[in-house]
């Protein structure tokens, strides 16, 4: 039944025959979800390997502009439940979806996130198995939210964690730091920024599974989304039980995003990623690491940016490029300016 | 009938009881004199003992403060008189700090002797104290002079209540103390080094409380040099002579000269006369000088006969070295060779920095010399302690305890690592010394200073009050508390760099109203946007930017900084994104420098163009002030005025004058409003002698209370944050 309506009303979030309308023709003609409506029945043999484990893991999803340079909200919505699921080590399988739709959101632009959507799971090799939506006053959220929660196998023997990191592991990233932060304050048209920022938003399952494979003593691996690196760092020293130390000169970063951050006084260590991992191996490991992941597209910027040391005062400092060492702290809430 | 006479202040540890026994060999008065810890006790006997009493006070040595001689009727009956050892109750608690070499060592090592060319001469009443210690009672085996057993000569001097060394804890000589040595090696150290100097090199030199980077002050090849090694373009580097040389190159007054001779030695600002190389403070008005405090200083700047460079040894935003390995490690980038001892530093100390002003003395910087001097606490406040932990940029901690506060060294930058650790270790240091346990614990209102989230985490551990203070009431508690306000109602104009206001917007220009409990914004400058955060403070173009087009002169702020992202950063300001609102008077500062092209596009050491305004507007001290309210609205279209055709310095120090001009008007109008003639003056940009005096001059007949020896800036937060929590324990 083709829909006609250009713009989500109120109706389509009824629970008459404008929902089924708008869910068919927008949702499940491109999902094509298994089994039954309001139920995904699943099997996959690799979760009854003895010592398979099942990871399980939710995450909610909203961007301004929800299209921006290098991706969209579905796009994030798909990688970012995959990257959790990966860096646990799990392989993801299968993926749920909601939407919050805000009333007057334009439908062909629904379609256009769906289909993003559906790319990108197909490229890292998930299913969408099931979904929700609903319709909310205008006003009441800002065009789209959506929310996905993603199921994966974790193979037998593998255990990533990052209370097993060591002073002398290794932390390696795959990719330039802060691009999709940059890409979205670009985007945002108020600052007129003419940038050729993408957001670095992709799917880092393939990633993970070739570095394993290659180091097989991986630690402990996170992707750093909303708090940027530095709170990623922070989340993993404090787990670990010591400190990590990163080099100011190894910091990969891109002279926009750079430049960016130097006009707005903005840290790149706090901008926001969406195909970004840190990952802890250990010393020995870290070249065949590094190796396996610039093999990769999605690891070609991998180089190792610091180490695990033991536990000092705090959890992470940057040694300056004048060799100075500065704590880059958690933030309480918005970074307020401290100089007096 | 004898008396008992108590003594209290700064009376041990400085040769109070020699004193006291000579003095009453003098007058005849028979007795004994022994330490405890609350001072010194006396008993004596004999006639003229009003004298005795009297030269107390008037007579005593140097290095102590007699706060308090108390006597009383006793029973005493001694034939002769004593200096009895201190029971094992009556410890010494009392520690001095650090002081400079005294003209008698001075002059020891310069004749002939066994003490000639003796680096490590001191006596009772200069050398090393806080620096050394390791433990209390004070006492050579709590020092580290520990592993140098004291020869028969040194013994006998220690032992013998005539002479100087009685009791002095360092006493050393070249027999049995600490050696000198430079590296690479030499057989003459002193004399090899100062040839080194001379040839323009530089030096890494242990000092009394860390390692100096030194040069030839006179050749600024040496300092280019120094500079670019130390990646320290500008920033001001502080000098050592002798004061015929300080002579030469600076304008002293009497009072200068008494401070640069002060046992404490700290860094003085004194108006330059050009004849020194200008790399060495560009763009100010003033150089730091320091005198020899030490004997090697002595013998070093009597071999190269020059003013010298002593800046401190550290990396770039690290505390500075201490330790001989540490030094050859981290020095040995900046330094062509090392003049070390094997005496250790027990306690990391910087130079203090201080000022004179029409108002008197200023402490820009507490350090060696002052502490762990004690500051009194105003009468009326409770007794009980308290650890305030301060501020983000200049921290320094504050323990109260038994009447007084005792405000501790500068500790530095706590972004940096080892300075944090530096300020964690002196937390607990601090507090073992002076047996301290507080009952309540105060910290700045921003929930990200390091010492804050480490105040809390210490009252979450004891148990103990978290006593959160608004930094601007803090400054205002501060200047009144070292005033002795005892309460009632008083107005604090406080202007300053920024710090978080209770409304959760940033201030910084700010006359408040109220008490040690409490305050009021009674008001302050208008606010700008900040743009880019703590960039707006590295870069004062911003804050020109923002003003200007304020007041409605944009074209201007494009012609006057035609290379910057001048459009990015208004969006940025207009949507909120890192461009918070502040009343900051320091960043108003950055923006008229900026104005006026005497600050670089992005500064490389904070207060860098506030300074340079000042050292221009120090040329006009007479100008008339710019007419202006608070809200600044008709500040910048004067300047835009002038700008074109007249001098720059003139207009900062029309803009000077007319700020303090402005806050006089607001404050006089809230005083009398309020029925109150208190008021108090702090916060950073009061560092500004030009600023201070002229506001000082607009609020005469009032009773002003001015920061003194806890600094107006950041480094003196602590003590009102202590005064502010014991304020409101009371109040509770
Ligand atoms: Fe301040
Ligand atoms: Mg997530
Ligand atoms: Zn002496
Ligand atoms: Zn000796």
């Amino acid at each position: 039944m083709p829909l006609r309506d250009q713009r989500v009303t109120l109706a389509h979030g009824g629970g008459g025959k404008a929902m089924r309308d708008l869910i068919e023709s927008v949702f499940t003609s491109v999902f094509n979800p298994p089994g039954m409506e309001d139920q995904a029945r699943l099997m996959d043999a690799r979760l009854q390997e003895p010592g398979a484990r099942l990871a399980f893991t939710t995450d909610s999803f909203v961007v301004t502009p929800v299209e921006f340079p290098g991706g969209d909200i579905g796009k994030i919505a798909v990688c970012g439940t995959v990257n959790d699921l990966a860096v646990g080590g799990a392989k993801p399988l299968w993926l749920s979806a909601s939407f919050i739709i805000e009333e007057g959101c334009e439908v062909a632009l629904l379609r256009r996130l769906v289909a993003s959507m559906a790319r990108e799971a197909a490229k890292a090799g998930v299913r969408i198995v099931t979904g929700d939506t609903k319709v909310v006053n205008r006003g009441a959220c800002d065009t789209v939210y959506i929310t996905t929660a993603g199921v994966g196998v974790i193979p037998p023997g593998r255990d990533l964690d990052a209370r097993s990191i060591r002073p002398g592991d290794v932390a390696i990233v795959n990719h330039v730091l802060g691009d999709h932060g940059a890409a979205i304050l670009a985007a945002r048209g108020d600052l007129m920024l003419s940038t050729d920022l993408e957001s670095d938003c992709q799917s880092l399952g393939h990633l993970m599974e070739a570095l394993i494979a290659a180091a097989p003593g991986t630690k402990a691996a996170r992707d750093a989304t909303r708090g940027g690196l530095a709170s990623t760092l922070n989340e993993m020293a404090e787990a670990a039980g010591c400190s990590v130390e990163l080099d100011e000169i190894a910091l990969p970063l891109r002279p926009e995003v750079k430049g960016v951050c130097e006009i707005l006084g903005l840290d790149p260590l706090y901008l926001a990623n969406e195909g970004t991992l840190v990952v802890f191996v250990p010393e020995a490991e870290a070249q065949a690491a590094l190796a396996a992941m610039r093999a990769m597209p999605e690891g070609q910027g991998a180089c190792i940016i610091g180490r695990a040391v033991p536990k000092a005062h705090v959890p992470v400092t940057l040694r300056t490029a004048f060799g100075g060492t500065r704590i880059v702290d958690m933030l309480v809430g918005e970074q307020l300016p401290r100089i007096c | 009938m004898g008396r008992r006479i108590r003594v209290r202040g700064q009376v041990q540890g400085v040769g109070f009881r020699p004193f006291v026994w000579q003095l009453a060999e003098r007058l005849g008065i028979t007795g004994s004199v022994r330490n405890d810890a609350e001072g010194v006790l006396i008993l004596a006997e004999g006639p003229g003992l009003d004298a005795f009493e009297a030269a107390l006070r008037a007579e005593a040595p140097p290095l102590a403060r007699v706060d308090a001689v108390e006597s009383s009727e006793a029973e005493v009956r001694a034939r002769d008189f004593t200096i009895e050892a201190s029971g094992p109750k009556g410890a010494e608690t009392a520690v001095t700090p650090d002081a400079a070499t005294c003209g008698a060592c001075a002059a020891e090592v310069r004749e002939p002797g066994r003490r000639r060319g003796y680096a490590f001469t001191n006596c009772t009443h200069c050398g090393p104290r806080f620096t050394i210690l390791t433990g209390l009672p004070y006492d050579r085996a709590q020092t580290t002079m520990a592993p140098f057993p004291l020869c028969a000569a040194c013994r006998a001097e220690y032992e013998d209540p005539a002479d100087r060394r009685f009791h002095a804890q360092p006493v050393a000589c070249p027999e049995c103390g600490p050696r000198l040595w430079l590296e690479p090696a030499a057989e003459d150290p002193i004399t090899e080094a100062a040839r080194r100097l001379l040839a323009g090199e530089i030096l890494a030199i242990k000092g009394l409380g860390g390692f100096h980077l030194a040069c030839d002050a006179t050749n600024a090849q040496a300092i280019a040099t120094l500079r670019a090694r130390k990646h320290r373009p500008t920033k001001p580097l502080a000098l050592m002579a002798p004061l015929a040389l300080i002579h030469a190159h600076a304008t002293l007054t009497p009072d200068a000269e008494a401070l640069l001779a002060d046992p404490a030695a700290p860094i003085v600002l004194l108006p330059h006369r050009g004849t020194l190389p200008g790399a060495l403070a560009p763009g100010q008005a003033t150089l730091g000088w320091m005198l020899p405090y030490t004997p090697l200083h002595h013998l070093l700047l009597d071999a190269t006969g020059r003013p010298l460079v002593m800046t401190s040894g550290n990396l770039t935003g690290e505390p500075q070295v201490i330790g001989n390995a540490e030094a050859r490690e981290k020095l040995a980038a900046f330094a062509d060779a090392f003049l070390m001892h094997d005496r250790d530093i027990a306690r990391r100390l910087d130079d203090g920095v201080e000022r004179l002003t029409t108002q008197g003395r200023m402490v820009l910087r507490r350090a060696r010399g002052r502490t762990p001097g004690t500051l009194a606490l105003p009468r009326g406040l409770p007794d009980t302690p308290v650890t305030a932990y301060g501020g983000q940029l200049k921290a320094a901690i504050c323990l109260t305890k038994n009447g007084r506060a005792l405000l501790s060294h500068h500790l530095g930058d706590l972004d940096d690592a080892l300075t944090l650790g530096e300020f964690l270790k002196a937390d607990a240091d601090y507090a073992a010394l002076f047996a301290h346990r507080p009952k309540a614990i105060a910290v700045d209102l921003h929930p990200d200073f390091r010492a804050s989230r480490h105040g809390a985490e210490r009252a979450e551990t004891l148990g103990v009050p978290l006593i959160r203070v608004q930094h601007h009431h803090a400054h205002m508690a501060a200047a009144l508390g070292e005033a002795g306000w005892r309460g009632g109602s008083a107005v604090g104009v406080i202007l300053d760099g920024l710090g978080l206001g209770e409304d959760g917007t940033l201030w910084g220009g700010e006359i408040l109203l109220g008490d040690y409990a409490r305050v009021r914004r009674a008001a302050h400058l208008a606010p700008a946007p900040l743009p880019g955060g703590d960039l707006a403070q590295r870069e004062p173009w911003r804050n020109a930017l923002m003003r200007l087009d304020q007041a409605g002169l944009s074209d201007l702020a494009d012609r006057l900084f035609p290379d910057q992202p001048r459009a990015m950063l208004r969006r940025a300001a207009a949507g909120g994104l890192n461009a918070p609102l502040s009343s900051s008077a320091g960043r108003l500062f950055d923006a008229v420098a900026a104005m006026l092209g005497i600050a670089p596009a992005r500064l490389s050491y904070e207060g860098e163009a506030a300074m340079a305004l000042e050292a221009l507007a120090a040329q006009y001290p007479d100008a008339p002030g710019y007419a202006f309210g608070l809200d600044l609205a008709s500040l910048f279209p004067q300047i835009a005025r002038d700008l074109p055709d007249t001098p720059p310095a003139l207009i900062a120090a029309r803009f000077q004058n007319g700020l303090a001009l402005a806050i006089a008007d607001a404050t006089r109008r809230i005083a009398d409003e309020a029925g109150t003639r208190t008021i108090a003056l702090s916060g950073g940009c009061f560092q500004n002698a030009g600023l201070l005096e002229a506001t000082c001059a607009a609020l005469d007949g009032y009773s002003l209370c001015l920061p003194r020896e806890a600094p107006a800036n950041d480094g003196g937060l602590a003590f009102g944050q202590a005064l502010v929590a014991l304020a409101r324990l009371e109040s509770a």
